[in-house]
């Protein structure tokens, strides 16, 4: 105890000098981007491809856009101390929301887009109130309601069912040059996302939660309210993911978001990002790199037409070394 | 957002705050019993008392934490009833709490204004938060602090001030502090007062709760005493001496607060030959089985580090180290505890207790680690362990979060005695515990040096640690600077310890 308290006073007498340094996680997840596109640009390139053509921009920011819309998401209710198991499901849900509610036809694509968000924020509302009225743990809160999604489409559903009209199909698929207009829409959200986290009172107050909920508390912030906007925000993210898939596959899928994983996915993503996952801490501009990251990788794969099997365990590798350089970042932090 | 100044020193002081036959009981035990208190402005309020007087609970009902159900609270000549900590806020009451209140990777700014952050067009006005953050500080004349610096690159010392310049944004006319020095180093300490005193000269009332009796009389202008939930005494400062006030406190005058001193210390029980590490170099010294011996030092002299070195946390790179005449490398705290050595560290909370478990599960906790097979389940003996210790617990299956500090104190000395160390290192033993508690761990570590233990006491209560020792040794910038024999005065030790040896 003593001992960090000396170390904290050393530290914080030569603040001036040392800021001008700080390395912060967002600079290291975009450097990790750059050695990764160099690397990976080399070992595609010794086998004859090009991993930067235009085929490998346009595939790594198709890959990113669907990650990207629901990891900015977590993000949200990462940094307030949460997490969302049940967006896996719910992309699914909306999927078939949307395409049924659009039903072939270009008049309803504007109903079937609000009735699939509106779908989503109810459930974000549900997880957020089971964790702020039921105090459940929010792995577990989500986790109930991932089931209670599942087990509707389950009996509901056995494959792709609605289907969307040509006019919206476009948005899966319409491009300026190599990057899809999908792509620009997500990083349109995402420096929304941003604006709220960095800039607006809500957003303060979700670091402020997630950093320490009774601190917070404490000091007049409504902290259920900011826990359930974090979840139903999450949600909608989710829930857009969930349409723009809709209209890529021309027809809503129930298990379209978790035969990609995207729970832990987007978790994953997050976290690679530099967000803490005990929250109060991160960003979007993190997990942004963070799901640039997982793309360029299955790209990489690709072109390398490497088995699967190896994809995963590279990935899983990433990610732990990942966490443990931050892990070890904050413990240096502290005491040297 | 204006602080308003209030008039120093006025002939007739007005009472911000007065509380008035306040009562208040939980599940029928009175804890309070008509306590009066007023506060003025630009006075600094010293509230002392033993533990379970009922100052914590006084400052909760301050505080809008708890109802009174009794009483009156009137506030500028205006009876006020607080329903929650807003409304004690709304009226310029706030509680500086030993916890801080402020979250780490924030910045300074957006604590202080946290949960009333101003929007401007929408968005956080941040420029308006870092100004008034700054023109507070500078009211404060605390000038080192950035208000875009991150809380957690600051000393605790400096997260203080930033507590109170929260207070302070939110229009406090009435700080209550709860034991600020607790979690402070010595040389911190003396920032705090200047601190004090500054808000008391701007006109701010201060409430404050301390058990060192030093910095009561060093502060406070008046003195609250409360004994049992009852009001005893309210007195100006200069008509009353520590000896008065700890017989306020106690009710009976505290004789022999020290137990006697060893007569016959036995043969040596551990044996430092110039033992170093990165924190601490060239250390000799001897300790015997029944000697008391003090650490003593600045904050920062290396005095935890001898601990931390002597179990293993940071073990020494250099010299040697013999345990009952046997050489003996210590790598880890395992091995420490293997070998005999316990150390009570000085955040109890933090590093002594697992809160959330049983007085039985905690007292156990060293001896299931350290020991194999039926010897680890062995238990027989916890209610003589526990007796040995004088816990005072509900029962063994008690969480120990609900114990007071001194019985929390008493279960880590209980886990430890578990174990039968041979050398026990104690830090801080009695931070935060009050007088009736401190004699009785007192008596406990004599009784235990008696039994043939080696004691190494670290302190940073000089007149405590004068008051146990057999010896004393003096840290100096990682290095022993000299010893000194029991009873040695407190100016001999501060000479040796700051190195300004004229008066040594």
């Amino acid at each position: 105890m003593s001992a960090v308290r000396e170390q904290v006073r050393r530290r914080s007498e030569a603040p001036a000098r040392a800021r001008m340094f700080v390395i912060t996680p967002v600079l290291v997840v975009y450097l990790a981007l750059a050695v990764l596109l160099v690397v990976g640009s080399v070992l595609v390139g010794v086998q004859g491809g090009v991993l930067l053509d235009h085929g490998g921009i346009l595939n790594i920011l198709t890959r990113g856009t669907v990650l990207g819309l629901v990891a900015i998401g977590q993000t949200l209710v990462i940094v307030t101390g949460s997490l969302d198991l049940s967006v896996a499901y719910l992309i699914g849900l909306c999927s078939l929301v949307a395409a049924e509610t659009m039903a072939g036809s270009p008049a309803m694509i504007v109903p079937g887009v609000l009735a699939a968000l509106v779908v989503a924020a109810a459930v974000g509302l549900v997880n957020g109130l089971v964790i702020t009225v039921l105090k459940a743990n929010a792995f577990i809160a989500t986790l109930g309601v991932a089931l209670v999604l599942r087990g509707y489409l389950e009996h509901n559903y056995t494959g792709p069912a609605g289907s969307v009209p040509r006019a919206f199909q476009h948005i899966g698929y319409d491009r300026i040059g190599p990057v899809p207009v999908a792509a620009l829409l997500m990083l349109l959200l995402a420096a929304a996302a941003w604006w709220y986290l960095r800039r607006t009172r809500a957003g303060y107050h979700m670091y402020a939660v997630g950093g320490d909920v009774d601190v917070a508390r404490l000091s007049g912030v409504r902290t259920g309210r900011t826990i359930v906007t974090a979840h139903v925000l999450c949600a909608v993210m989710a829930g857009l993911a969930g349409v723009f898939l809709a209209g890529r596959l021309g027809s809503g899928a129930p298990y379209v978001g978790t035969d990609a994983g995207y729970d832990l996915e987007s978790i994953a993503a997050v976290v690679l990002g530099g967000t803490a996952l005990a929250g109060g801490r991160g960003g979007v501009a993190g997990t942004i790199g963070g799901v640039l990251i997982l793309s360029t990788l299955d790209t990489i794969f690709d072109d390398l037409a490497m088995d699967s099997f190896f994809k995963d365990v590279v990935r899983g590798v990433v990610l732990i070394v990942a966490v443990a350089l931050y892990a070890r970042s904050r413990t240096a932090g502290r005491s040297a | 957002m204006a602080v308003t100044h209030g008039t120093p020193g006025a002939e007739h002081p007005v009472a911000v705050v007065r509380l008035e036959g306040i009562e208040k009981s939980f599940f029928g035990i009175p804890v309070l019993r008509g306590v009066d208190l007023s506060l003025h402005a630009g006075e600094v309020h010293a509230l002392v008392g033993e533990n379970g007087a009922g100052k914590s609970t006084l400052l909760k009902v301050l505080a809008g934490v708890h109802r009174p159900d009794a009483g009156r609270i009137v506030v500028r000549d205006e009876e006020v009833s607080f329903a929650a900590p807003r409304d004690a806020q709304a009226s310029g009451i706030v509680i500086i709490h030993q916890e801080f209140t402020l979250l780490e990777h924030r910045t300074v700014a957006e604590n202080v204004f946290l949960g009333r952050e101003p929007v401007r067009r929408g968005q956080v006005d941040r420029r308006a938060m870092e100004t008034e953050t700054r023109r507070l500080l500078d009211w404060l004349g605390e000038d080192g602090i950035e208000p875009g610096t991150s809380v957690a690159r600051l000393s605790v010392a400096r997260k203080q001030v930033v507590e109170i310049v929260k207070a302070l944004s939110a229009d406090a006319r009435v700080l209550a502090m709860d034991e600020p020095t607790a979690a402070l180093a010595d040389n911190e300490i003396e920032l705090l007062y200047g601190l004090v005193r500054r808000l008391r000269d701007r006109g701010i009332a201060i409430l404050y709760v301390s058990h060192r009796m030093r910095e009561v009389f060093d502060l406070s202008s008046r003195i609250t005493v409360l004994k049992d939930g009852a009001f005893v005494t309210c007195a100006p400062t200069a008509d009353l001496d520590a000896e008065q006030v700890v017989r306020h406190m106690v009710g009976r005058p505290l004789e022999a607060l020290y137990p006697e001193r060893a007569s016959h210390p036995g043969a040596v029980r551990i044996a430092l030959r110039g033992a170093g590490n990165e924190r601490v170099r060239n250390l000799t010294f001897d300790v015997r089985a029944g000697e008391v011996v003090g650490l003593a030092g600045l904050q920062g002299s290396g005095r935890s580090a001898v601990a931390r070195a002597i179990w293993g946390v940071e073990p020494f790179t250099t010299g040697t180290v013999e345990l009952d005449g046997v050489p003996t490398r210590v790598t880890g705290p395992r091995t420490a505890v293997r070998k005999g050595i316990g150390y009570v560290t000085e955040d109890r909370k933090g590093e002594g207790l697992a809160l959330r478990q049983s007085v039985r599960d905690n007292t156990l906790l060293v001896r299931r680690a350290a020991c194999r097979g039926a010897e680890a389940r062995h238990d027989a003996d916890l209610a003589r362990l526990l007796g040995s210790v004088a816990v005072v617990a509900r029962s063994p299956h008690q969480e120990v979060r609900y114990l007071s500090g001194g019985n929390q104190q008493k279960v880590v000395l209980g886990k430890w005695l578990a174990v039968r160390p041979r050398v026990l290192i104690v830090d801080e033993p009695t931070r935060g515990v009050d007088v009736g508690a401190k004699q009785a761990l007192y008596r406990l570590l004599r009784e235990l040096a008696d039994d043939g233990m080696a004691i190494i006491m670290i302190s940073s209560e000089l007149p405590e640690l004068i008051g146990m020792s057999d010896r004393i040794l003096v840290m100096r910038e990682g290095a022993l600077a000299g010893e000194l024999p029991a009873g040695a005065d407190e100016e001999t030790v501060m000479a040796l310890a700051t190195g300004h040896g004229a008066a040594a």
